[in-house]
């Protein structure tokens, strides 16, 4: 199917799979991803929706079932094939930013290039073009405890966008954000979608699903309860308010 | 591998203190290598020059052989003798042969009595030849002639009233009396780095026998070879000589032909012992320096094991993972090393100057190149290979489950 960069085919995710205790994130998921689509996972906690997280960033391998990243199946791939894959197609945004605290903001967005073999003229030119596109440019070569955390959070998506990713993968991206610095955050991402990147959030929380995705997947006890589209273009946040 | 190197010095700058303690065991044990390579050369100089052994032409011979810590000849039933000598020096391999006697004796000055081992000196032409084989020479006054059986030359030690029992700077023109007989003191000999040579009398052999019971005796037959090469036919001459004279048979002898060689070789064997010993300390302390290490890094994956979860998030492989670890690992032995061979570095200048003041020898501490990366290399092996296991396991793990912390 034409357009189509994600999707998950009957997937299981069995925790201690066989044993008595054995615990069923995820039954028999299916969905598919499209390309340039802004897509929320829903549900509150339990619902498997951060393993559904895991599986789609290809972070972890389904127990049953298949899945496709970009037309290739992912499903059986070693750990280290799944982290040069993760690693181009999927830039990863965490709630609580992630950051390596060692490293200021620059290196800690040229990290992934320097996974990917890229070169380090290269790494540190295109660092700054991604800072000064989250209005960080002043910001370089501050530490992550320098940064507050809509800044930090900011560097976490310019280093999602390092390897120029097909896909942005947001989990719970303001959770950790008051109101305010959660909606700039949530701008950048927008700006990202209207680009024309395929944006993932997973979220617990339905008004930031309702009001940014065009797709939200409701998951309840591991299974899909049920799917919400919007419809219109008018994605922006700060906007519709 | 340049960004795993910065890297890894960033994370370890992030290190605490219980990061650096366990690089005192790397530090120790190179410091130990490094400095004992340094000191060797200058430890065994210094040993070398305390015995006096400086030409290596010369064969003793004593009667009795080394028997026990006594001077050379006490203790002896069958003595040698100037017939001995005077029949050596007619060997074709040997040059000449001095006849010497060492008797301590009872030395007063300023009321005060110190026993002190004197050495005779020939009372012949030979006096020259003795001058020469000992290689002495004088720091004020001059030295003895033959026949003046009433002066005396002393040495540095003695002449020092810091170091010698008098309480009194002693020198040329002071009388001192030996056993009951007063000598005029002539000569102080140069400073030799030798306590045989520093804290002697030297005397007239015939004055020797006036002030004590030697008789015609001989302790010590010092013995000049042809050349260096002719040392090993010179020895095995004297002792088919002296066996023939004594009445003895091989392997019965009653008396010691030994050369430099020979006593270099005893003291060499000490020294090579004192070394095995600190390389054994030194290997310990690098193992247990290892252990510290391996440890450290343990705890640092733990630690550390959101990060790795993250890296491995944005892409890093294991190997990506590992290398990091390993690196760091490296470093961290590296940077011990560093420290101990810098430390080595300065006890061995330290120790060498030591030894330079103590005994006025002027050894230099033997650093070099080689020795310093080697050593440098070494620590940084030794890092890493302790790293490899910690650095596995930071590798194998699960970004889903280290991602959380």
């Amino acid at each position: 199917m034409m357009g189509e960069l994600i999707s998950l085919k009957n997937v299981w995710k069995i925790y201690r799979e066989g044993e008595e205790n054995a615990v069923f994130a995820l039954r028999d998921i299916s969905l598919i991803i499209k390309k340039g689509e802004f897509v929320a996972i829903m549900g509150p906690s339990g619902s498997g929706k951060s393993t559904a997280m895991n599986l789609i960033g290809s972070l972890d391998v389904p127990s049953k079932g298949d899945i496709f990243l970009d037309g290739h199946n992912i499903s059986h791939l070693s750990e280290s094939d799944l982290a040069q894959i993760r690693g181009k197609k999927i830039g990863f945004i965490f709630q609580q930013f992630n950051l390596i605290p060692n490293l200021t903001a620059r290196e800690n967005v040229m990290l992934p290039m320097i996974f990917q073999g890229s070169d380090e003229f290269e790494r540190e030119k295109r660092a700054g073009e991604l800072l000064k596109l989250v209005e960080l440019e002043d910001r370089v070569d501050h530490l992550p405890s320098e940064l507050s955390g809509g800044q930090q959070q900011r560097v976490a998506i310019a280093r999602a966008l390092a390897n120029d990713p097909e896909v942005i993968l947001a989990d719970e991206p303001t959770g950790n954000l008051d109101t305010k610095t959660g909606e700039k955050v949530m701008d950048f991402l927008n700006k990202l979608h209207n680009q024309g990147k395929t944006i993932i959030i997973v979220t617990h929380d339905p008004n930031l699903a309702i009001e940014n995705a065009s797709t939200t997947y409701w998951l309840k006890d591991g299974k899909i309860d049920k799917i919400t589209k919007k419809k219109g273009k008018n994605k922006i946040v700060g906007n519709e308010k | 591998m340049k960004q795993y190197l910065v890297l890894a010095v960033k994370n370890l700058r992030k290190r605490g203190l219980r990061s650096w303690l366990t690089l005192l065991g790397i530090c120790i044990g190179i410091a130990a290598v490094v400095s004992l390579i340094s000191l060797g050369d200058a430890l065994k100089d210094t040993v070398n020059s305390q015995f006096n052994i400086a030409s290596v032409e010369v064969i003793s011979v004593q009667a009795g052989g080394i028997t026990g810590f006594g001077p050379p000849g006490s203790g002896v039933s069958k003595h040698l003798t100037k017939q001995d000598s005077d029949a050596i020096e007619r060997l074709s391999s040997v040059e000449f042969a001095i006849p010497r006697n060492l008797k301590t004796v009872s030395v007063e000055y300023n009321d005060k009595v110190e026993f002190v081992m004197v050495s005779s000196v020939p009372n012949d032409d030979k006096i020259d030849d003795m001058y020469t084989l000992l290689d002495i020479g004088v720091s004020s006054g001059r030295l003895m002639e033959r026949g003046e059986k009433n002066l005396i030359m002393i040495g540095d030690s003695l002449a020092d009233g810091e170091k010698n029992s008098f309480e009194r700077d002693i020198g040329v023109g002071n009388k001192l009396k030996l056993n009951g007989e007063e000598f005029r003191i002539v000569g102080v000999l140069e400073k030799k780095g030798s306590f045989i040579i520093d804290g002697t009398i030297l005397i007239n052999s015939e004055g020797l026998k006036e002030i004590s019971d030697i008789g015609d005796n001989v302790d010590l037959i010092v013995v000049r070879a042809k050349d260096k090469d002719s040392i090993d036919d010179a020895k095995r001459d004297i002792e088919d000589l002296l066996r023939e004279r004594r009445d003895v048979k091989i392997g019965e002898e009653d008396f010691e032909v030994s050369t430099p060689e020979a006593q270099l070789e005893s003291i060499n064997e000490i020294l090579t012992g004192i070394q095995v010993f600190i390389v054994i300390i030194a290997s310990i302390s690098i193992f247990i320096g290892a252990v510290g290490i391996a440890n450290t890094m343990t705890t640092s994956v733990i630690e550390r094991r959101k990060e790795i979860g993250i890296m491995k998030a944005i892409g890093a492989r294991n190997k990506n993972i590992f290398y990091q670890f390993f690196v760091e690992a490296g470093l961290l032995g590296l940077i011990g090393g560093l420290i101990g061979a810098a430390l080595g570095i300065g006890i061995g200048y330290l120790g060498t100057t030591g030894l330079n003041i103590f005994l006025g020898t002027s050894t230099k501490p033997n650093i070099n190149f080689i020795l310093i990366i080697s050593s440098l290399l070494g620590s940084f092996i030794v890092g890493s290979i302790s790293g490899v296991v910690p650095a596995m396991n930071a590798a194998k793990q699960n970004p889903v489950e280290a991602i959380r912390g």
